[in-house]
């Protein structure tokens, strides 16, 4: 039996220096682990879409009933006053993010602080909202009221992990954990924050402007 | 020291502390439900009922018909358990750090003083490796169990009557066995994944590290409360949870929910970190088509997992929320609608069997060129049709639904979608004959475990067609046949090469040999069982044996068959205990392994074994095509020379050294590449 010379399959070399590192890790730079931290909240992002994607298919199946395609009796004036809330947030949270970049601590500890203060106020109106939605329809009622419970549940969820995780960026910022060079919870905040704020955009047309209240009220 | 050594040591491991902890938070959560419903008027649990049905003659009547307050408060009990274990396991502390301002840990195992290593495998670790290994011990330990269930319910249908489970107890293990199976599928992916992954393209670790070792861990107590599922009262409604059966089911359901949705955590998250190291981590020089195939179904599985969980999650989710606080999802009378909870559902469930046969059909592509020492045939196209494969998952999923109250027309591009996955899977097929064709074929474990899964994905890629065509998929649906076309399928498609994987992969992790007798052994058995159980099941199911029945009449002449099938499932599952030991004893006594016993030309074979910690000392570079056997010249890596190891003088190398095979096994002569 013989066996042949097997394939080089490996050439010996020196790729890499080692500058010390040996047999340890070899460490990742900061802009290179920003890069996969980006990515990754990106993917997580595109992940979370699927779940608003589904819920908003809930709605629109099941919206469909025997009086045509129905929404919600609900006051067409706080949705637009929590909605424009929420979009207001989102600017203040990108003033902080800049502010940031450039290394305007002020600016960024007041933005965060008030982006806090208008999210903590959308929750509150989302709670008002469900308070006087109480009047007209339960969860446990018609599908309708349910899923504006639901929805609305969900999505406040997510407003208030957004808060915490603002509140987070809010009390390392005012101990100056944060650089122009080095801020990736601000900006991660903001992303999630901007998605979330995304989503109620969607959530809102979805509840409060597409289909027809239906005359009698039977539910 | 104060502290007796075994105290410390049982501290030390993470296991232990998560469950203690888990369970203190359980009972804090629970009574804080408690107080909270008080304070708002509602009705309370008492929580001393299970004790006393557990310590006294009491029989918990709330277990099979629970009200509300017994449900919200367990379930909020398994959400803290959850919390606390995963707490109390460190899986957080380096988050919770980062979040109050402080550095945290690196990241990195650090040997305690007098804490032996092992314990590093029971506790949260940040290396891919360890990771790995944990995904795998409790994948099997997951598939034994499960199996165990299946054997159980199997021997009841082996005759016509019942003989001693009843209805109820049939419905509950028909169910765990399900998704326990589903639980340890996708832990072995896990497994394979997270091991190989990094090594293959040659980076360091994964690119979160503590996330992954965070998604191991949400695993467990996921595990932990599906299990509990069968005390609080089991579940009727198999493991697909269709409502409105699962509104009503016993309180073992909401456990059965609660764990699904937890386990998704690990998929989506899991998912993502693999996404991240396959997109960013490759070595320099690896470009996309000189991956290894097995990254490749890794990167296609992933892409599905990360987003249908999504909708898992959502149908598991929407179904616990109706049985919680009653929003009527599920409910015509109230404007529900059933059928939509099976397209959300599906919509992950099909996809779901891509996301673990996408690394199984991985793994086979990248056994059988090292095996036929010849270049993968069709490298572009196996790697292409994994990512099509991926893509058209998403398309299929009401071919589940035919004769569910779903539209009628839409049978008909459901059934052209269905039917034209076919066309991926068949290219995968002619590759690989391609790659078999007139190579200089070695018969080892891992190869006969890959052309059994082969043989057994190519049965159930046949038996599809039919299920997939509205004339007849109509005829078999809920009948054996769709069981067995489904069973033949993932063990094909994933447990056969998962078991490849391990034997093929056992060197590399253990750095010893495993006995090669034994896993003919194994190899012979499964495969025999196996073949005898789906084939019978085939024919049972043409003959119109529903599925999901516990009983059968012996005027419809299935009962020599289903003898048959459960003489051969107790074949295959019996097999699994000589794997068990095969792999145990081997670990511990058997012989040391060359680093490359199967002359791979793969990145992590060209290392030491076991891997050290941090797999190289120098990131690689690829300069060529990883398949080339046999291609005089061919380079594929130039590792640093510190981690190039030399081949072990007097290791075991079955390709090199027959005669070394030893009892009665026929020896593989290597006759020059």
């Amino acid at each position: 039996m013989s066996t042949t010379a097997l394939e080089p399959i490996v050439h010996h070399g020196t790729v890499v220096e080692h500058d010390g590192h040996h047999g340890g890790l070899i460490p990742i730079a900061p802009e290179r682990q920003l890069q996969f931290n980006r990515l990754g909240m990106w993917l997580f992002i595109i992940s979370e879409t699927f779940l608003f994607a589904g819920i908003l298919i809930m709605r629109i199946v099941l919206g469909r009933n025997e009086d045509g395609f129905t929404r919600p009796e609900l006051s067409q004036s706080l949705g637009l006053l929590i909605t424009s809330i929420l979009l207001v947030s989102s600017f203040f949270v990108n003033r902080a993010e800049v502010a940031i970049k450039h290394n305007d601590r002020f600016q960024f500890n007041l933005s965060t602080f008030l982006a806090i203060l208008l999210g903590l106020i959308f929750v509150g109106g989302v709670v008002y909202e469900w308070d006087e939605a109480l009047n007209h329809f339960k969860p446990d009622g018609h599908i309708e009221g349910g899923l504006f419970f639901f929805m609305t549940g969900v999505h406040a969820l997510h407003v208030i992990t957004g808060v915490l995780f603002l509140l987070i960026v809010f009390f390392n910022g005012i101990r100056g954990h944060y650089s122009s060079k080095s801020h990736w919870g601000v900006e991660s905040a903001a992303l999630y924050w901007h998605f979330v704020d995304v989503v109620w955009v969607f959530f809102y047309v979805a509840l409060y402007l597409i289909g027809t209240v239906p005359e009698t009220v039977a539910h | 020291m104060l502290i007796p050594r075994p105290l410390r040591i049982l501290y030390h491991i993470g296991l232990v502390r998560g469950l203690v902890v888990g369970i203190i938070a359980m009972i804090a959560g629970m009574i804080l439900t408690n107080i909270v419903r008080a304070a708002f008027g509602m009705d309370t649990m008492d929580l001393l009922l299970p004790l006393e049905a557990l310590f006294g003659s009491t029989v918990w009547q709330a277990r099979t018909n629970p009200d509300t307050a017994t449900e919200v408060v367990t379930g909020m009990g398994a959400i803290f358990f959850t919390l606390g274990f995963l707490a109390g396991v460190g899986s957080l502390n380096d988050w919770f750090a980062w979040s109050i301002g402080r550095k945290g840990g690196d990241g990195h195992f650090h040997p305690k003083e007098g804490i032996p290593t092992w314990t590093r495998y029971f506790s949260f670790d940040t290396n891919h490796k360890v990771v790995g290994i944990q995904y795998g011990l409790t994948s099997i330990l997951v598939l034994m169990v499960g199996g165990l269930f299946a054997l159980i319910f199997r021997t009841e249908l082996a005759q016509p009557g019942l003989q001693f489970l009843n209805n109820q107890q049939y419905n509950n293990y028909i169910g765990i066995h399900g998704l326990l199976m589903i639980a340890a599928v996708l832990l072995g992916v896990g497994a394979l994944s997270n091991y190989l992954v990094p090594i293959m393209i040659g980076a360091q670790d994964m690119a979160f590290p503590r996330l992954n070792g965070f998604s191991y861990w949400i695993g467990v107590p996921a595990a932990i409360l599906l299990l509990m599922a069968l005390p609080m009262g089991g579940f009727d409604t198999g493991w697909t949870a269709y409502p409105p059966l699962s509104v009503r089911a016993p309180l073992g359901m909401q456990f059965v929910l609660l764990s699904i949705f937890i386990l998704g955590f690990q998929s989506i998250v899991g998912s993502i970190n693999l996404l991240v190291t396959i997109f960013m981590m490759r070595a320099p020089g690896m470009t996309w088509f000189r991956m290894p195939i097995f990254v490749w179904g890794v990167l296609a599985a992933s892409l599905l997992q990360f987003t249908a969980t999504q909708f898992f999650g959502l149908a598991f989710i929407s179904v616990l929320i109706e049985r919680w606080v009653n929003i009527p999802f599920y409910d015509p009378a109230r404007g529900g609608n059933v059928t939509l909870y099976q397209h959300i559902f599906w919509f992950y469930s099909h996809p779901t069997v891509y996301i673990w046969v996408l690394p199984g059909l991985g793994v086979i592509s990248e056994i059988l060129p090292v095996f036929s020492r010849k270049p993968l045939f069709g490298y572009k196209p196996i790697a292409l049709s994994s990512m099509a494969i991926a893509f058209m998952g998403y398309l299929v999923w009401a071919h589940h639904m035919f004769t569910s109250a779903m539209d009628p027309f839409l049978r008909l591009p459901f059934m052209l979608t269905t039917l034209t996955i076919a066309v991926p899977t068949g290219i995968k097929f002619f590759n690989w004959i391609g790659t078999l064709w007139g190579g200089k074929i070695h018969i080892s474990t891992p190869m006969l475990f890959s052309l059994g899964a082969f043989i057994l994905f190519l049965l159930g890629g046949l038996t599809g067609p039919p299920n997939g065509l509205v004339v007849t998929g109509i005829h078999l649906h809920d009948t054996h046949w769709v069981v067995a076309h489904f069973h033949i399928t993932v063990f094909g498609g994933f447990l056969f090469s998962f078991l490849s994987a391990i034997y093929f992969w056992f060197p590399k992790m253990t750095g010893k040999m495993f006995n090669e007798f034994l896993g003919r052994v194994h190899f012979w058995f499964m495969f025999g069982g196996f073949a005898t159980f789906a084939l019978s099941l085939f024919r049972i199911g043409v003959l119109g044996m529903p599925r999901r029945y516990a009983d059968y009449q012996s005027e419809w002449g299935f009962g020599s068959l289903n003898m048959l099938a459960t003489i051969g499932a107790f074949f295959a599952g019996g097999s699994m205990l000589i794997f068990i030991f095969n792999m145990a004893f081997s670990a511990r006594y058997g012989v040391k392994a060359a680093p490359n016993p199967w002359r791979s030309r793969s990145l992590e074979w060209q290392i030491a074994s076991p891997v050290p910690e941090f797999n190289f000392s120098a990131i690689p570079e690829i300069v060529g095509h990883p398949y080339d056997y046999g291609l005089p010249g061919a380079v594929y890596a130039i590792l640093s020379p510190e981690d190039q190891v030399a081949p072990l003088e007097d290791a075991y190398t079955p390709l090199d050294q027959p005669e070394a095979i030893g009892s009665g096994v026929a020896a593989v002569p290597v006759a020059g590449d």
